[in-house]
């Protein structure tokens, strides 16, 4: 090494790295003037289209979403309301430890597990920078607490928000329904754009079916906003337009009356105005409190209601399918009377059963030893079984098809709520398409008498009802009677749509209306046992077969378990001279329609009728045999 | 290295200490300390604004300026002489304390970069900085020049020894900046242009190498590079957002304390790594000329000194530390403007933290030593 340095070249070396600093040198200015060359690239070249991309990041438009609709009934009694809430709201980002956090605000406010999970849940959904609730609806005491100890806790903070209620909660679960945070399918049916900044969205009942109106229109901010998205300044400012508010035909007292009237029987019962098609109340039993689906359900709660036997959340009279059995027996013998099969006078024997020519099997009447002679007048008014096997026959399944079809058994009955069922309006071709079989005589032997395939849901039962009491005209079911703008005043009716049925003669009507009478205010009625002194009713009991006897057992009601026996129908309308109430009520596992059926109805149409609301006489059904 | 009868502080009997200016006596430089404190002003100018106007950390960053000017002129009393002897162990014990640093965080179970010595913490990779250009000045100086093969080969060795503890950390834009300063001694001391081709191939050659060596993290940094808008919220939206900043800054800016993107905290890292981005959306083209401007007079200054360097060791050493602030520079602006990837480079003496800021006015007192140090020769 020594050696080495004693034959290093000082002056070579140093001319070497002056040769190679000068080098670096260039070098480093060259790439400077590159960077400055890439910067007047972006400053000068591009400068107006990064100038766009910092104005579209500081301007946001913060959506300014609407108030929601109120909903009344008939009496401007609130249904459902926007109640303002204080809710407990987290921003994740500023919080810090959040478990920590959450330990510590325990020991300030309740924290219920239900909470922490919503939250939880709640956190996943959204960006670390939003606020998420984590205790709902907190007393004026805890809030009070809170603020006092505000320094605390950075990132957490009182919100007050407009939260929906619903004061009479359980007795309209299945008309008013209930508004809930909007899931993922929720977006797929709205204009993602007009929900901006909502939270909620109508679920199910007129909150659902009605969810444009009352929703309203969102309104936008124009505003300066920093990465995190606060806002800094407001630009501009579009206001929103509140939703519009519903009235309802139904009458809330009218339908405590109905809901209570069953006892501890379920069921369905529905009652229409045959002027307007309105529907004035509308049971489902059992329902269920909507309040908690508001803010979420907790899974516990929910998997409950969903597992009860009873099934809450079910809305029987929408969706519930039943044979309607002896109810349909006015329009079988309309049907009878209009097509010509037989006259007002004609008359059939009943021995006690009907056979099919050629054909052994004998379809029995309810009454064993038979009715004997009977035209159409009293085979209603007694509910005679074998007059209506043979009629059915006589008229053949594709004529009575089109002719219940009508009075929109097997369709819907184009109420202003989702989720209706069609039931059953059996034909040779729903059979085919449905089983793959060819269709009995037989079958339409048993149609007569609403059995077999026949099904039909409580509101077509009452919409067809109501459409006899009219005298033909098959009006849509209506829930909401007028929109109401709550700024102006101004008032908008919703029309039902009327579907005439042709009337080949109208005696054929006035008979079978007065067959209808004849069911309860004759001697031999099957509902006589619910007579009025104040006005005249018209009606029709039915029972619908369950659990199928096997021919010629004994039916024993006390042996049969109760949920396998038969349900008890009863459609009605009063008064007869000039119907303004038409009802159908099913009451499931109620044995005979006279006996425990007929007696709500006619409860429902004391209350509408004769002002007869409160509700603490002893007059349910329940009690009743 | 001479051999004159001169005593070991190098001062010529021929000027006494008594007779020059405070400046000298210091052993201070004062065209390169002018431009170490223009720039460090303009930098804490620029700082109150990209710290969202906040005086504390501007406060802060002054009293690390000042420490790390005080360990420069600390620095700048030392003998080059001296440093030239500490060479070796200073790279030994920085390359020993890479491994524990290493081993540790394999211990602690994550990237760590730093020991924990109790009252402070300390980053290896600091002191290897400094130390590795120091150590193959030293090598090479003692030899003759140009390096010879077998030279170039200890050489590499001796570089990529603490670069490949560093990236294993890992901390990529710390490993590049040793490695650079590095080959920037092997570059000065007349590595022939062929070998400087020859291993730029294999560099090269050598990248599908680093890419396996490469973090996920590292990866997704260099993907996001290869394409922002691929990711535009997650590590694309660094480089989209800065290059809305400088672009909207325009010729002359927006005006100190009026940028949107930063005021608004669009820009991500705003104080620290992207404060180039905050300096052009304020400034504009105006401002960042003027910046760099600053950053080639300093450069050019280094580059001076290091010519006017008696011996190779001086020589080679105050080139590669001049070399290595340029590499800072360019690295940095490189990523901010979204030229070269994300790395973690910090602005020279601009970006808001104080470790590499000791490290670079560290070397800036080397730099001032060798200048202040010499002998004056008769021509």
């Amino acid at each position: 090494m020594n050696s080495n340095f004693e034959f290093k070249n000082y002056r070579r070396e140093s001319r070497l790295f002056s040769s190679r600093a000068v080098i670096a040198g260039l070098a480093v200015v060259l790439a400077l003037l590159g960077t400055l060359g890439r910067m007047v690239y972006l400053q000068v070249n591009q400068h107006e289209h990064f100038t766009t991309l910092a104005q579209d990041n500081r301007v946001k438009l913060i959506p300014l979403p609407p108030t929601r609709g109120l909903i009344y009934d008939r009496n401007d009694r609130l249904l459902a309301l926007n109640r303002p809430a204080f809710n407990l709201e987290i921003v994740p980002e500023k919080a810090g430890d959040i478990q920590a956090v959450l330990k510590r605000l325990g020991r300030l406010v309740e924290l219920k597990p239900t909470d922490i999970e919503r939250f939880e849940k709640a956190r996943r959904q959204h960006r670390r920078f939003e606020s998420i609730p984590i205790k709902l609806d907190i007393s004026n005491q805890e809030a009070a607490l809170f603020a006092v100890n505000q320094h605390q806790f950075p990132g957490i903070s009182i919100r007050a928000r407009l939260t929906r209620t619903y004061p009479l909660g359980y007795a309209l679960s299945h008309v008013v329904g209930y508004v809930g945070r909007i899931s993922l399918e929720d977006l797929k049916r709205i204009d993602t754009s007009n929900y901006a900044g909502t939270t909620y969205i109508g679920k199910t009942g007129v909150e659902r079916s009605y969810e444009e109106t009352l929703h309203g229109l969102v309104g936008f901010q124009q505003v300066e906003v920093n990465a995190l998205g606060k806002t800094v300044r407001v630009l501009k400012e579009t206001p929103p337009q509140p939703g519009k508010s519903l009235r309802l035909h139904l009458d809330s007292r009218l339908q405590k009356v109905a809901l209570e009237a069953f006892g501890d029987f379920n069921g369905a019962a529905v009652a229409i105005d045959p002027g307007t098609g309105g529907v004035l109340a509308l049971v489902s039993k059992p329902g269920y409190d909507p309040n908690p689906f508001v803010e979420g359900i907790s899974s516990k709660d929910y998997t409950a209601l969903r597992s009860d036997p009873d099934k809450p959340l079910f809305n029987r009279a929408l969706k519930g399918t039943y044979p309607p059995g002896s109810t349909v027996k006015p329009f079988m013998g309309l049907a009878g009377l209009e097509l010509g099969t037989i006259t007002r006078d004609s008359k059939k024997y009943c021995p006690g059963f009907f056979q099919l020519p050629s054909h052994d099997h004998k379809y029995r009447d309810w009454k064993r030893g038979g009715h004997g002679k009977m035209d159409v007048d009293q085979a209603i008014t007694q509910s005679c079984d074998v007059f209506f096997y043979s009629l059915a026959h006589e008229i053949g399944i594709d004529k009575l098809k089109n002719y219940l079809r009508q009075f929109h058994f097997g369709e819907k009955t184009g109420v202003d709520l989702v989720g209706e069922q069609r039931g059953i309006r059996p034909s040779r071709e729903w059979k085919r398409k449905r089983y793959k079989q060819v269709w009995f005589p037989g079958e339409t032997v048993i149609m007569g008498i609403g059995q077999g395939y026949f099904q039909a849901t409580p509101l077509q039962l009452a919409a067809a009802t109501a459409a006899i009491a009219n005298g033909g005209h098959y009006l849509e079911p209506r829930l909401v009677a007028e929109l109401l703008d709550e700024n102006s005043g101004t008032r908008s009716a919703v029309e039902s749509v009327d579907h005439p049925i042709p009337m080949h003669n109208e005696q054929n009507w006035n008979k079978v209306r007065e067959a209808m009478t004849h069911v309860v205010e004759g001697h031999r009625g099957t509902a006589r046992r619910i007579r009025s002194e104040d006005y005249r009713i018209a009606g029709k009991t039915g029972t619908a077969q369950v659990f199928t006897v096997a021919q010629d057992a004994e039916y024993n009601e006390e042996e049969v378990a109760h949920h396998t026996r038969d349900h008890a129908l009863f459609i009605a309308y009063a008064p007869v001279e000039y119907p303004r109430i038409a009802v159908a009520v099913i009451v499931e596992n109620g044995g005979h329609g006279g006996s425990v059926a007929a007696p709500i109805a006619k409860r429902i149409m004391d209350a509408w009728l004769l002002g007869k609301y409160e509700t603490d006489q002893p007059q349910a059904a329940g009690t009743a045999p | 290295m001479s051999l004159g009868p001169r005593s070991p502080s190098g001062l010529p009997p021929s000027e006494p200490a008594r007779h020059r200016g405070l400046l000298a006596r210091l052993h201070l430089d004062l065209p390169l300390l002018t431009g170490l404190l223009l720039l460090s002003g303009f930098g804490l100018v620029v700082l109150y604004s990209a710290s969202g106007q906040d005086m504390q950390q501007v406060e802060r960053q002054l009293l690390r300026h000042a420490l790390a000017f005080g360990v420069m002129i600390i620095l700048a009393q030392i003998h080059p002489q001296t440093f030239r002897r500490w060479s070796p162990w200073l790279y030994l014990a920085g390359t020993l304390m890479l491994v524990l640093v290493l081993v540790s965080g394999v211990i602690g179970k994550g990237a760590q970069r730093w020991l924990d010595l109790g009252f402070m913490r300390f980053q290896p990779s600091e002191l290897v900085k400094l130390a590795t250009p120091m150590m193959i000045a030293w090598y090479l100086s003692g030899r003759s020049l140009p390096p010879s093969w077998k030279m170039l080969l200890v050489s590499l060795v001796l570089i990529f020894l603490p670069v490949l503890l560093i990236a294993k950390q890992p901390d990529l834009g710390t490993a590049i900046l040793v490695a650079s300063s590095g080959l920037f001694v092997l570059f000065l001391a007349g590595m022939s242009w062929r070998l400087i081709g020859g291993l730029a191939i294999a560099l090269a050659a050598a990248a599908p190498l680093l890419w396996h060596f490469m973090r996920d993290y590292q990866r997704k940094r260099v993907l996001t590079f290869m394409n922002p808008e691929s990711d535009p919220l997650g590590s694309g939206y660094h480089i989209i957002q800065s290059k809305i900043a400088i672009g909207s800054g325009g010729i002359y800016g927006k005006g100190w304390l009026n940028g949107t993107q930063s005021q608004l905290e669009f820009l991500p890292e705003r104080h620290t790594d992207f404060i180039f981005a905050v300096l052009g959306e304020e400034f504009g083209l105006v401002g960042i000329s003027l910046l760099l401007l600053l950053y080639t007079f300093i450069i050019l200054r280094g580059l001076y000194i290091a010519s006017q360097a008696q011996d190779s060791f001086s020589r080679l050493l105050a080139g590669a530390l001049t070399l290595v602030f340029f590499v800072y520079l360019f690295v940095n602006t490189g990523m901010v403007s979204g030229l070269l990837p994300v790395v973690g480079v910090p602005l020279p003496l601009v970006s808001y933290g104080g470790t590499s800021l000791v490290t670079l006015m560290a070397g800036f007192g080397i730099l001032m030593s060798i200048h202040t140090h010499r002998k004056l020769l008769p021509q």
